[in-house]
């Protein structure tokens, strides 16, 4: 009975994990299907690096040049904002803060990681938007700096409890060691126990990345969407989940416009897929934990 | 394995009614801007007859290509379905049958501390397409303007596009709103804003301007008069029998050409 019972747990275990395989496979191999047939009618150069986004016109064009500037604008204003704080609150809750503030103050810190996106991009569009409207005298709030802002605060979760995990794993000795030397406080930390966890904090502000490269609610919601590469960081910008999400409600399904978004998610899955890989390899090497 | 038997038991007792119900169900899905109309109906529908009447949004083309795909009953669209979306429709054996329930005037809609009233399409061109870029050109205060769009594949778009832009590109520094809400909200809140939004979606914080000379009321957009009017339609595979011609009649019928007026449309009849 235990060993029939014994059996029946580990298939059970091995076909989870083989459904999920089965998923991502199949997620990958539908996105492909759907979007490679875009290049039978336009050129992957004029795809990737034209400028002109008019999908829905009598004679279509399809560059989506400016959707990965816009993705890659409000992306590296959000780490701009993410890894000071991230980094900072992670020093903080691994060398400073007393054991009571560490058990209260990384749970509270994991919650912001957990409020859906959507609740992040009506607070950016009722009131993060008009406030800098007003602050800076603009337009309109709705820019690649209020995006940056919102998204640069829902990646310090990731970035502040992954590297504190990465600072909490730097042995003990090392600091005794740097202390013994007669290095400060703050010495120690600048200069031995930060270096020591790089390749976490380096992983964790790659993984934020990904994260805020394929975030959608919120850039649908605050970035504005003006297909151009903007001149400044208060004019709006159309990333290239937003696209995708906006307008694939009225595609017309097969059509080449359908296509289009297809490949435009090909390319967005490439960039996470990318940054996620190397991550993995190079940075959080598992085995070295 | 006794729990994960009571809990089996009970997840097949709770969806069993959904499973029983089938016969009488009826599922819509399209447009998110013939949503509104569809839901309030499909709940006045069903506090009198025992059918189940589920609307769903997505957009015009996902209601459409569930049509194709048989998976509902009723493809909600703000727009007539194209003439590669019937053929294909056909070559899978659908056959899209038009029912217009209800008239939607696009409103063109300003700041409130704006003080231009009319504008005509060729103003509206030469804004969406760069051509005009402050408010004094057109006779209004030195502001500059602040173009904003919807999504190039929102229904709304596309009658603007048709009936505005005439195939023209929108100027690539306008803002693309992913809602009516969206862009009500944005021009409430931005001083030299335009945009355009359904009737039914002008708020107080915005300020309606005429075009052509001719405000968006029921009467002008009835009579045609008004410019930047549409249709809203639902589609069905095959003229419509059974509980679909009940709840399609139901929208017919004044009680339900009434719920349209309530939702901000103006009705057929």
């Amino acid at each position: 009975m235990n060993t029939y019972k014994e059996k029946a747990f580990r298939a059970l275990t091995y076909i989870a994990s083989l459904f999920v395989i089965l998923f991502l496979f199949g997620i990958i191999f539908s996105i492909f299907k759907e979007g490679l047939p875009l290049f039978k009618q336009v050129n992957i150069k004029d795809f990737l690096l034209g400028s002109a986004w008019y999908p829905t016109m009598a004679t279509p064009e399809f560059g989506i040049w400016t959707l990965i500037i816009g993705s890659l604008y409000v992306t590296l204003g959000a780490l701009i904002i993410a890894i000071p704080l991230g980094l900072g609150t992670a020093i903080y809750i691994s060398e400073v803060a007393g054991q009571r503030m560490k058990e209260i103050s990384k749970p509270v810190i994991e919650l912001l990681a957990g409020i859906p996106s959507v609740i992040y991009g009506l607070f950016g569009m009722a009131f993060l938007a008009p406030a800098i409207r007003q602050w800076f005298g603009l337009q309109v709030g709705l820019n690649v700096f209020t995006a940056s802002i919102i998204l640069g605060i829902m990646v310090v979760p990731i970035i502040a409890s992954m590297s504190e995990d990465a600072l909490s794993t730097v042995p003990k000795a090392l600091r005794e060691a740097s202390s013994a030397l007669g290095a400060t406080h703050w010495e120690t930390i600048c200069k031995v126990v930060v270096p020591a966890a790089k390749r976490g904090i380096i992983g964790s502000i790659l993984l934020g990345f990904g994260r805020a490269v394929g975030e959608t609610m919120v850039v649908l919601m605050v970035a504005g969407g003006s297909a151009r590469i903007p001149h400044s960081i208060f004019e709006s910008v159309r990333p290239m989940t937003s696209s995708i999400a906006a307008e694939m409600g009225e595609t017309v399904v097969g059509d080449l416009h359908y296509a289009a978004l297809f490949a435009i998610a090909i390319v967005l899955f490439m960039i996470t897929f990318l940054t996620n890989l190397v991550t993995e390899l190079v940075f959080l090497k598992r085995s070295a934990r | 394995m006794k729990y994960t038997l009571i809990i089996l038991s009970l997840i097949l007792i709770a969806t069993s009614p959904l499973i029983a119900a089938k016969k009488n169900q009826l599922t819509l899905t399209g447009s998110t801007t013939v949503l509104p109309i569809a839901q309030a109906a499909a709940e006045a529908f069903m506090d009198k007859y025992d059918v189940n009447v589920s609307v769903r949004g997505g957009g015009s083309g996902v209601g459409v290509a569930a049509l194709m795909n048989k998976t509902v009953d009723i493809a909600n669209s703000s727009r007539p379905m194209k003439a590669k979306e019937i053929t294909i429709a056909k070559s899978s054996g659908v056959n899209p049958t038009a029912y217009a329930i209800a008239n939607d005037g696009i409103t063109i809609v300003v700041n409130t501390k704006n003080t231009v009233k009319n504008l005509t399409i060729k103003d509206l061109k030469g804004i969406y397409t760069g051509k005009i870029t402050n408010w004094n050109q057109i006779g209004g205060l030195n502001m500059p303007i602040t173009v904003i769009s919807r999504d190039v594949s929102s229904g709304t778009f596309e009658v603007f596009n048709e009936k505005v832009l005439s195939g023209s590109k929108v100027i690539d520094s306008a803002m693309m709103l992913a809602s009516n809400n969206a862009v009500a909200s944005t021009v409430g809140d931005t001083p030299g804003a335009i945009g355009y939004i359904g009737l039914g979606y002008v708020t107080e914080k915005t300020k309606i301007v005429n075009v052509e000379n001719c405000i968006p009321s029921i009467q002008t957009i009835k009579s045609g008069e008004y410019k930047l009017s549409r249709k809203l339609y639902m589609y069905t595979n095959g003229p419509a029998k059974g509980n679909t011609a009940g709840y399609l009649n139901f929208i017919f019928s004044p009680e339900g050409q009434k719920i349209v007026e309530e939702q901000g449309f103006i009705s057929v009849k």
